[in-house]
């Protein structure tokens, strides 16, 4: 495999305070590729993407993004270099129509171009229907399409999803997951962050699990679904006695 | 009913001053969640700057070149003292507790109070009468002078051209990402800097003008007045819901014309009185404000 390393995160230490959320990961992200970090509540997931968004800094290691180091950055820049990426818990702007919140995320570019517009509305069409409602009054399913579609306004490379199945319905969460394959598909570099580690793992060509802070297994999907230790933590299957 | 429009036209004139003052409180408020307290006193130091301006440049200019020239230099330098104010006294302590942001701006209002007092003394200073041409239009017996007009017409278009940068343009709309979810703002690559900083340079313009305003039309002005008319003014933020910028302008009006009718049957020692019974009553009523409503926000 030579593939383009497009992500390279080394030897990453992110603290609040005293306390180590993440303590010293490395991971890469091909380009093209979409790869699952994996881990329960408070291994350090969410942290590990708010600090490649540049939302939080790093205490040490570095996160180099097609060999430019992003530490350090402010993260209205980063999303300027082609990192994108749709917060847990999604974030949209409530008060703000959704057309409002899509042009937002295309706000890096100078000028807007409609193409991408209708191409976020061919993926997520509830939101062409409803573009003119305030974000907040859409349900869960809708608001993290919202979350999607926005990141992707500036036309990313690469794509950053923290839990976009958090707090879903079953019916729903297979449609993300559809809509994330198909933007795979399309092209964009996706780094997806779930707790919903089966359905995460069906998507991804890699993953990484994550545990208190520490990278404790990688591989392919293949061989992270079959190793016994997944399937008994994530994918809730028993041991075979 | 000759008293009724007269002090409905009254009202609605320093209706406009305290809105134009109460829209620096809000906006403000809605990208910081923090109350300027110092924003009364810049204003004040705007009606300094605004007599100083007029003082050097009257003769030299025509009246109405002198109007638009101590316009242009008051907002420019008061944007300039609210530009110093957020580098000095609240961007360090951005990550501190509220309670830090709220003591420095205390501290920055008596600083520049203080200031004021130094430079100018602590006696009033009068605006020249002839500043803006004292002319007085009887249109069925409710007299309304010049003064009263240019403050109605210069006030509509502000709020106008306030209401459409907010809502219209792109910079707008990034101040209203900011004021729901800052960091959600910056993952869209909005420079959150950059946006209180406009922030605080449009709220001190806009507290220029209401500074200048109550020079010019009360004529008085002294080294303390920021504490009252920025009081009225937050009160007038808080009634039409802080961080609501319609609100502050229908805040700003209401208070106005409550007051002057106040003063017209009642007797205008008793407005800032009752001017608390209406915030009082306002708040059981409606505790957000009359257009402050929060949308609810699903999980």
């Amino acid at each position: 495999m030579n593939k383009e390393k497009l992500l390279v995160v080394d030897n990453l230490v992110v603290a609040y305070g005293s306390i180590e959320a993440v303590k010293g990961i490395s991971f890469v992200v091909h380009k093209g590729e979409l790869v699952t970090i994996l881990g329960a509540n408070g291994a350090g997931k969410t942290t590990t993407m708010r600090t490649i968004s540049g939302l939080i800094k790093a205490k040490s290691g570095s996160i180099k993004y097609k060999d430019k180091e992003l530490t350090g950055l402010p993260a209205h820049k980063i999303v300027g270099l082609g990192i994108s990426q749709s917060p847990e818990g999604r974030r949209v702007f409530g008060t703000l129509t959704v057309e409002e919140n899509l042009m937002l995320g295309a706000y890096t570019k100078t000028k807007v171009n409609t193409e991408i517009l209708d191409k976020i509305y061919q993926l997520f069409p509830r939101l062409q229907e409803r573009k003119t409602q305030l974000a907040g009054t859409l349900s869960g399913g809708e608001q993290q399409m919202l979350a999607i579609g926005r990141a992707l306004m500036s036309e990313p490379e690469m794509l950053l999803l923290d839990e976009p199945s958090l707090g879903l319905a079953p019916v729903l969460v297979k449609t993300i997951f559809e809509t994330i394959k198909q933007i795979k598909e399309n092209g964009v570099t996706v780094l997806l962050v779930e707790q919903n580690a089966k359905a995460a793992l069906k998507l991804a060509d890699r993953g990484y699990v994550l545990e208190v802070g520490k990278i404790v297994m990688e591989g392919t999907s293949q061989e992270l679904m079959s190793s016994p230790k997944i399937q008994e933590a994530y994918l809730g299957k028993k041991k075979n006695t | 009913m000759e008293i009724f429009f007269q002090q409905l036209v009254n009202g609605l004139t320093i209706g406009s001053i305290y809105a134009l003052v109460a829209l620096g409180y809000t906006m403000v408020y809605g990208v910081l969640k923090l109350i300027n307290f110092a924003h009364g006193d810049l204003v004040a130091l705007s009606a300094y700057i605004g007599l100083v301006t007029v003082m050097q440049l009257m003769g030299a200019l025509s009246p109405v070149l002198l109007i638009i020239a101590t316009f242009i230099i008051t907002m420019i330098l008061t944007s300039l003292g609210g530009l110093i104010l957020e580098r000095a006294a609240y961007r360090p302590l951005r990550k501190a507790p509220r309670l830090s942001a709220v003591v420095s701006a205390l501290g920055a209002s008596m600083i520049i109070e203080n200031g004021i007092m130094l430079i100018w003394g602590p006696m009033p200073r009068i605006f020249p009468a002839s500043a803006v041409p004292n002319a007085n239009y009887n249109i069925h017996g409710v007299y309304i002078s010049l003064m009263q007009v240019l403050v109605l017409v210069i006030s509509f278009i502000l709020m106008v051209a306030l209401y459409l940068f907010v809502n219209r343009t792109k910079l707008g709309t990034a101040m209203r990402a900011c004021a729901i979810d800052q960091d959600a703002a910056r993952l869209m690559g909005i420079d959150v800097n950059k946006v209180i900083v406009t922030t605080f340079i449009i709220g001190s313009a806009l507290g220029a003008v209401g500074g200048l305003f109550i020079g010019m039309y009360y004529r008085g002005i002294y080294f303390n007045m920021g504490w009252i008319y920025g009081l009225n003014a937050f009160v007038a933020a808080i009634i039409g819901g802080i961080g609501n910028i319609p609100g502050a302008m229908l805040g700003g009006m209401l208070l106005g014309i409550f007051n002057a009718f106040i003063a017209g049957y009642v007797s205008s020692s008793w407005s800032l009185a009752l001017t608390y019974v209406l915030l009082i009553v306002i708040m059981i009523l409606r505790p957000t404000g009359i257009l402050g409503e929060r949308v609810a926000e699903k999980v």
